[in-house]
């Protein structure tokens, strides 16, 4: 074998999992499929679009191929593949050069064996559905308490190594309350740990904490990444939305330990299970937390071809741990997924009903669903049944009214009916026909409907919808007058005017504006020179109402009275200063002014006084109006005219149901206010038309091939879905928890792993593919995932196996050597130890100032944040500035922050907390100076040191180093040693030397935050022992799980 | 993995912690100085400021060491400013012929328009310089250097809307999730000095409000210490960069003593490295507590350099502060220095909105380029002024004498570029008559990407980042240098 390498690999070989020299079996999917894949599939690998030389080396038919086979089994120096890896010569060199890839002598060497061995190909490791290992044998010494530790220490004493020993009981205490609760213990819990000696003593901790609702808090975090979760639709404006009843729904599901199949499929599909409770519909608000577009402009079919893939990426990932996005424009490159399949998995999000765009709007959009408390739900069965039963009283009192609206229409027609003033100096009648001399400005001739007493004019307030009537007709300041008129208005405009628009706009109107209110301008010239009166009130929802509104001469807005339907209302002046000559040249016109206020609605007997009219002829003439429809024959009457006698007899002459209406309607708005304030969420629904479902070509939302009808599916490297399932959302969902799928159950326990240990045994948790790692122990993540699955998706037994294993409860303090030979702990020869993540890093904090609030859930929070970050994005665009909370809403736990993701909150952002824009499996953890900044400056930790401080000072005894060693305990759980009470004594004696000269300062300093200082402390003290406390809070040790 | 991996992966790691781990065995003291702060920066875990950059990197001399762009957020129109168009006044008010817009999308804020009236640009355009390119007469000083610049006229892009837009070109993808341009460039080539961050955002306000989204300087899927910091107007330039009231320096210098001196008693029973990067991280933390307040203040600038920027400058927040900032960073180090204007978006009234627009911010372009040109510090900054797309050459509303509105347009725009290995003046591409189509030498937003990475020394195909099993770059799997456009 001339071209085999042996390299010597020095440090490794403590790793090794075989001996050099040795032979033992290549594993195809453990040793070579990642050779290949990281350097040969992206020409020879699944997808067929950039395939070369028609050779794929994914799968075994191609590569042995029976013409030109490029693989010999058992004979390497004889195969095509192993030889063109060898070559000198740079043209037949494999992986050519301008790839930037190279294959290392061991990696070779490693291809070459497999080849002697036979080229045996087989399924990458993952989509193999695991099959549970037997725990091994370990030697009797090693400490096992579960089968965990026989997989960890079995893999240990292949590494000769030893695990830790284990962690003393305050370490562990800390450690497994900050996982399970994201909260630390206090000093109580600690010795109340400390001196129960019961052998399962931490047995009964584990499950005291995982029975705390801070559980479901606590897990839920994560979650809320992989889910996306935020306050916010994410695009342009980033309006608000309100997701929270969906978090509160994450929240109650862990604390109830809702078996994780059910967790999944009721948030993939809750809304297609059979009798879907609201509490499932509020569960599929998972696949609605995407972004969603509301920028104006925006194209539907894109963003709604958007949001369907960002449902598949995310369900992928944080499912089956799969990276589908990668197969939108083209074939997958690593793992076997075709583009068709990527959008057969798309046709599972196909079909939801929704756009891709709603312009500018605020708020949840549909489908969602209205999500009441049980003291909500309670106050709207009663508004219904209130409004039930004024309906039913307002139905029972109109009964038999119509008989006697027949009784009195007879009685009318014996009575003599009111005079009305018959001076008018003009009168524009509208009734079927236009006044002689009056011309039309509109397209064709005007329309003519039914109104009160015969036909009416109708316009439609477009270019033109106005009627000029000719010279004359100017009204003046110092001369009395009024106007009457029937109006309908269905928009506001200018029901009759003389009025130059272009000139100050001097001249009269009588219009419609503000949505309804009866308007008089006079005007020499607006707004400086004019008279403005309006009515208060709209005017009345009924459809027609006889205006009028007098004038007597006295050039001010007093002199203006207004009535409707013959009665007077309410008015106010906007105007009141007319002094000059309101005559222009300028016709009187119907519908409109000179230039605009075209009014779109319908007029009729248009009557026009040179004098003021008395009140009591304005009820007189109105009731002539109504009285004359009352006299006239059934068949005479308009249909119009019907139902405002209809309404006269109800309010003005029965007068027994009008109550009752008003009372019905107070109730149907108080109904309609309180349904408004009820929160919604976002939910999945989809359309009652399937969507047809094609390939887009590189992936474009408006390139579908239209030659491809595809229907939904799953990828063929995975179980197929059952036979003669429906292929939708609730068949993915089971398919996805079947206990076939070889990656749910793996995917997942890997992320609780993650969790407790700070990094997972597939480390690249967002990616089971090909392309993902490898796991560090294979056996022990398929026996925690068929466990998992055999004990039914219990997520609570699954972490309670976990932290009572004796690999989690090992000591984390490290040795040089181990760190240099296992930086990350894969091997978990020690105990876990990292960052807290940024939600951790600031509960904890409130924690131990005694400042977190408990209550759970409800909507987001808004705590301190520096002035101006939303402004200096948005100005204020999307939802205006941020307005910050009070009182216990300050200290909430950080999973209620208010999420907005385009100006993400620095107390989480800057500890690695994401945007949320995207899904996201798994965070970083870096160490930066601005997390250094945000602990020592951000009001919220400056306030914690205080409330640290006080409790020092109020529950740490009286010697300055009992406190000191109380504060210290109450952040890290431990007792400062020797040297460590020296600093912090020495520490707190310069201050409070510092404070004493400068009791200013101290009192600035215990001022900070808007939680009170305690009153009966010595500002000096307490300011020295808060600068103490802040060293505390922002000690490595505090911010980290070890 | 086989054994040679795990070997070589885990020498990588003890490579890149050896320096954290030295560290332990040294005095506190020297945790204070630039020396150890060099050696962190070796140890990979470390924060902005302190990071050494790929090895390997920059792959070829940079003809740039530091970027400066000058990002005019909203679109400004093209036709108005850069992109002379005499043809056009002749059809003033004709609809866009068809054969000009075939078929392509337009917004749905035009695309119920009855018309698509030609507006030529009101404004007039002169020759300037040696190069005798047309400017606008909208940007006076920006004609005065026109000879540094190197205009492209022939830019596209792929997306019509602001918020993809924005994102596709400062990430190489619509949609959120990318790393910026800023954080690859931090990512790759590092920082260049001790104190300051090595990617600086600052924002300025314009006419309209039109907002910006954090992700826009975001690291994407690389380490968050690769995103930028926003550096604000205002009294506390960093979050949290004030000593809160009642905390004297010398009250917070004894805290970080005590602090380090427990974090090392820590170090010194558990063993963790993480521990002493986190020390060196509060020291510089500290050292950016007087290095920042020093960078903004501007008392020590002459009057006459202040007077080059215009009156906005004394405004903190203005983009005149901002670009003179800018240069103050430059100087300092700092790798990727990126500014945003707001308020472009001129779909009506553009005539008066784009006056003042650029009433704000042409004087101080010109001053920021003329500024670095003084000090020598222009032969190797790169200077990128542009936006996310163009505008239509169509009215979107009502054409009048005096007035009209330009909806958004992706298939041309103009940038320019200037400094760092940037031919001078220069104007590249070329539109047809109505600035609707390239027409010549079209460069598309990978393509500009991909020439500023090669500026800075940076083979834009080689600067990866594995994520999700793939490999992942600024230009994604496009992207050509535009190479008529260098020195």
């Amino acid at each position: 074998m001339p071209y085999r390498i042996f390299v010597a690999v020095g440090l490794a070989a403590a790793l090794a999992t075989r001996c050099p020299g040795a032979e033992p079996p290549v594993d195809f999917s453990r040793d070579v499929l990642p050779i290949l894949s990281e350097n040969c599939f992206l020409c020879h690998g699944p997808d067929a679009a950039a395939r070369k030389a028609d050779l794929r080396l994914d799968v075994r038919e191609s590569a042995l191929r029976a013409d030109d086979p490029i693989v010999e089994p058992g004979n390497s120096e004889e195969s095509e593949l192993f030889l063109r890896l060898v070559t000198d010569d740079v043209d037949d060199k494999m992986p050519p050069r301008k790839s930037g890839k190279t294959l290392t002598p061991a990696q070779v060497e490693t291809l070459a064996r497999w080849i002697d061995q036979g080229a045996k190909w087989g399924k990458h490791w993952a989509f193999e559905t695991p099959t549970r290992p037997e725990p091994p044998a370990v030697g009797a010494d090693l400490p096992v308490r579960n089968p965990i530790d026989r997989f960890v220490l079995a893999r240990l004493e292949r590494e000769g190594l030893k695990p830790a020993s284990e962690a003393d009981k305050t370490a562990l205490v800390r450690r497994v309350t900050l996982d399970l609760n994201g909260v630390p213990p206090t000093v109580a819990e600690i010795d109340a740990f400390l001196a129960d000696d019961r052998p399962d003593a931490y047995e009964r901790l584990v499950d005291r904490l995982l029975a705390s609702p801070r559980y479901g808090e606590t897990m839920a975090t994560e979650w809320l990444d992989a889910a996306r979760y935020a306050d916010t639709n994410g695009y342009q404006n980033d309006f608000a939305r309100t997701m929270w009843p969906w978090r509160d729904w994450v929240v109650a599901a862990f604390n109830r330990n809702m078996p994780f199949d059910r967790f999944a499929v009721e948030q993939l599909a809750g809304d297609k299970l059979p009798g879907a409770t609201l509490s499932q519909k509020v569960a599929t608000g998972f696949n609605r937390n995407n972004r969603t577009v509301t920028e104006a402009g925006s194209i539907d079919e894109e963003y709604r071809i958007e949001n369907a893939v960002d449902r598949v990426e995310t369900t992928s990932a944080v499912f089956l741990g799969l990276t589908m996005g990668c197969a939108r424009c083209h074939d997958h490159k690593y793992d076997p997924i075709t583009q068709d399949e990527f959008y057969e998995f798309l046709g599972f999000f196909n079909d939801v009903n929704e756009k891709g765009v709603y312009t500018e709007t605020r708020g949840n959009v549909p489908p969602l669903i209205a999500v009441p408390t049980d003291a909500q739900r309670d106050r709207l069965a009663s508004l219904d049944a209130a409004v039930a039963e004024a309906e039913a009283a307002l139905k029972q009192a109109e009964s038999g009214l119509d008989a006697e609206q027949a009784e009195w229409e007879a009685s009318t027609r014996t009575r003599e009916l009111p005079a009305e003033p018959a001076d008018h100096a003009r009168r524009f009648e509208l009734a079927g026909s236009l006044p002689e001399g009056a011309t039309f400005r509109g397209q064709g001739g005007p329309n003519w409907v039914d109104g009160p007493t015969g036909k009416a004019l109708a316009l439609d307030g477009g270019p033109g919808s106005v009627v000029d009537l000719g010279p004359g007709g100017d009204l003046k300041r110092d001369e009395p007058f009024a106007i009457a008129l029937w109006v309908r208005p269905l928009a506001d405009g200018a029901c009759v005017s003389k009025m130059d628009d272009a000139n100050g706009f001097r001249g009269y109107d009588v219009s419609v504006t503000e949505g309804g209110k009866l308007t008089l301008h006079l005007i020499h010239a607006w707004p400086a020179d004019a008279i403005k009166v309006k009515t208060k009130a709209l005017l009345p929802r009924n459809p027609w109402a006889r205006v009028a509104v007098s004038y007597d001469g006295s050039g001010k807005a007093s002199g203006v009275n207004m009535y409707v339907d013959g009665r007077p209302v309410g008015t106010e002046a906007e105007a009141d200063s007319l002094q000059g000559d309101s005559t222009t040249g300028q016709p009187t016109r119907i519908g409109g002014r000179s230039t605009g206020l075209l009014l779109r609605g319908e007029l009729a007997d248009v009557r026009i006084f040179s004098r003021a009219l008395a009140p009591e002829e304005v009820a007189a003439a109105y009731e002539r109006a109504v009285l004359g429809i009352a006299r006239a024959p059934e068949p005479e009457r308009t249909a119009v005219g019907k139902a405002l006698l209809a309404r006269f007899f109800r309010e003005r002459v029965d007068g027994s149901t009008p109550p009752l209406a008003e009372r019905l309607a107070a109730l149907k708005k108080e109904k309609a206010d309180f349904e408004a304030a009820v929160p919604t969420v976002m939910i999945m629904e989809d359309a009652p038309e399937p969507r047809p479902l094609h390939p887009l070509k590189r992936g474009l939302y408006d390139q579908p091939d239209e030659s491809v009808a595809l229907t939904a599916g799953v990828p063929a490297c995975l179980p197929p879905l059952p036979s003669g399932v429906a292929p939708d959302r609730l068949a993915l969902a089971e398919w996805i928890v079947a206990p076939e799928n070889p990656l749910t159950a793996r995917v997942t326990v890997n992320r609780v792993w993650l969790r407790h240990f700070g990094e997972g045994l597939v480390k690249s948790a967002e990616n089971f593919g090909i392309q993902g790692e490898p796991p560090s122990n294979p056996d022990l993540l398929d026996w925690l995932a068929t466990e998992f699955v055999r004990g039914g998706w219990d997520l609570k037994a699954l972490h309670r196996l976990i932290v009572t294993s004796a690999t989690y409860r090992q000591a984390s303090p490290v040795s040089a050597d181990l760190v240099a030979l296992d930086p990350e702990n894969r091997l978990l020869a020690r105990g876990p130890r990292f960052r807290l993540d940024a939600e951790t890093v600031r509960d904890n904090a409130l924690a131990i100032a005694g400042l977190l609030s408990s209550r759970l859930g409800g909507p987001s929070v808004k705590p301190y944040q520096p002035a101006g970050l939303w402004e200096e994005l948005a100005g204020g665009a999307g939802e205006g500035p941020y307005v910050q909370d009070h009182g216990a809403d300050l200290y909430r736990r950080s999973l209620y922050v208010y999420r907005k993701r385009t100006v993400p909150h620095p107390v989480v952002a800057t500890f690695d907390a994401p945007s949320r824009e995207i899904c996201l499996v798994k965070r970083a953890r870096t160490n930066t100076p601005l997390q250094a900044l945000e602990l020592l400056n951000d009001v919220v930790y400056v306030e914690a040191a205080r409330g640290l401080a006080a409790r020092m000072l109020a529950e740490g005894g009286s010697a300055a180093e009992d406190r000191v060693v109380f504060g210290f305990r109450t952040a890290v759980g431990r007792a400062p040693n020797q040297r460590e009470r020296r600093v912090l004594l020495a520490g707190l004696e310069s201050r409070l030397e510092a404070f004493r000269a400068d009791p200013e300062a101290a009192r600035a300093l215990i001022a900070q935050g808007e939680s009170p200082a305690p009153a009966d402390v010595d500002p000096v003290e307490l300011a020295a022992y808060a600068a103490t406390a802040g060293v505390i809070l922002n000690l490595d040790e505090t911010i980290t799980l070890e | 993995m086989d054994q040679l991996q795990i070997a070589q992966e885990m020498n990588r790691r003890l490579f890149l912690r050896g320096a954290g781990l030295g560290l332990g065995s040294m005095a506190l003291g020297s945790l204070m100085g630039p020396a150890a702060v060099a050696g962190d920066a070796a140890a990979g875990t470390a924060g902005l400021g302190a990071d050494a950059g790929l090895p390997g990197l920059p792959h070829f001399a940079p003809r740039a060491k530091r970027v400066i762009y000058l990002f005019q957020s909203g679109a400004p129109s093209q036709l108005d400013l850069l992109d002379y168009k005499p043809a056009i006044r002749e059809r003033r008010g004709i609809d866009l012929p068809d054969s000009i817009r075939m078929g392509q999308r337009i917004t749905t804020m035009t695309s119920g328009q009855k018309s698509f009236p030609v507006a030529p640009s009101i404004f007039k355009f002169a020759q300037h310089g040696q190069s005798g390119a047309w400017i606008s007469e909208l940007l006076p000083h920006t004609a005065k250097v026109v000879d540094d610049l190197c205009i492209i006229r022939s830019m596209q892009t792929d997306a019509i809307n602001h918020d993809p837009a924005v994102t596709f070109i400062q990430t190489g993808s619509q949609l959120a999730g990318r790393p910026s341009m800023g954080a690859w460039i931090a990512y790759g080539l590092g920082s260049m000095n001790q104190d300051l961050p090595t990617f600086v955002v600052m924002l300025s306000r314009g006419r309209t409000d039109q907002p910006l989204y954090d992700r826009l300087w975001g690291s994407g899927f690389l380490p968050t210490r690769y995103q930028g910091v926003k550096l604000r107007g205002g009294k506390e330039p960093v979050l949290y960069l004030t000593n809160p009231s009642g905390c004297p320096p010398r009250l917070r210098r004894r805290q970080l003593d005590d602090l380090g001196e427990l974090n090392a008693l820590r170090h010194e029973e558990v063993g963790d490295p993480e521990i002493l990067t986190r020390v060196a991280q509060y020291e510089l933390a500290y050292r950016m507590q007087s290095s920042v307040p020093e960078l903004t203040d501007l008392a020590s600038e002459p009057k006459s350099v202040l007077d080059l920027y215009g009156p906005d400058v004394h405004k903190p927040g203005s983009y005149a502060a901002n670009c003179l900032l800018a240069r103050r960073l430059a100087e300092r180090g700092v790798r990727f220095i990126q500014l945003y204007h707001m308020g472009w978006d001129q779909h009506g009234d553009l005539p008066n909105q784009i006056r003042a627009q650029c009433r704000d911010t042409d004087q101080a372009s010109a001053a920021l380029l003329i500024d670095l040109k003084q000090r020598g510090l222009l032969d190797d900054t790169l200077i990128v002024w542009g936006g996310e797309f163009g505008r239509t050459v169509y009215s979107q509303g009502a054409l009048t004498a005096t007035n009209y509105g330009r909806d958004h347009h992706p298939r041309c725009f103009t940038v320019w570029l200037a400094g760092g290995g940037i031919k001078p003046g220069v104007v590249h591409g070329e539109t047809d008559d109505f600035s609707y189509n390239v027409v010549k030498d079209p460069v598309d937003v990978f393509d500009l990407n991909a020439t500023i990475l090669h500026l800075l020394g940076i083979d834009h195909e080689r600067l990866t980042y594995k994520f999700q099993g793939r490999e992942f770059r600024l230009t994604d799997i496009a992207g050509k240098v535009a190479k008529p456009l260098l020195a």
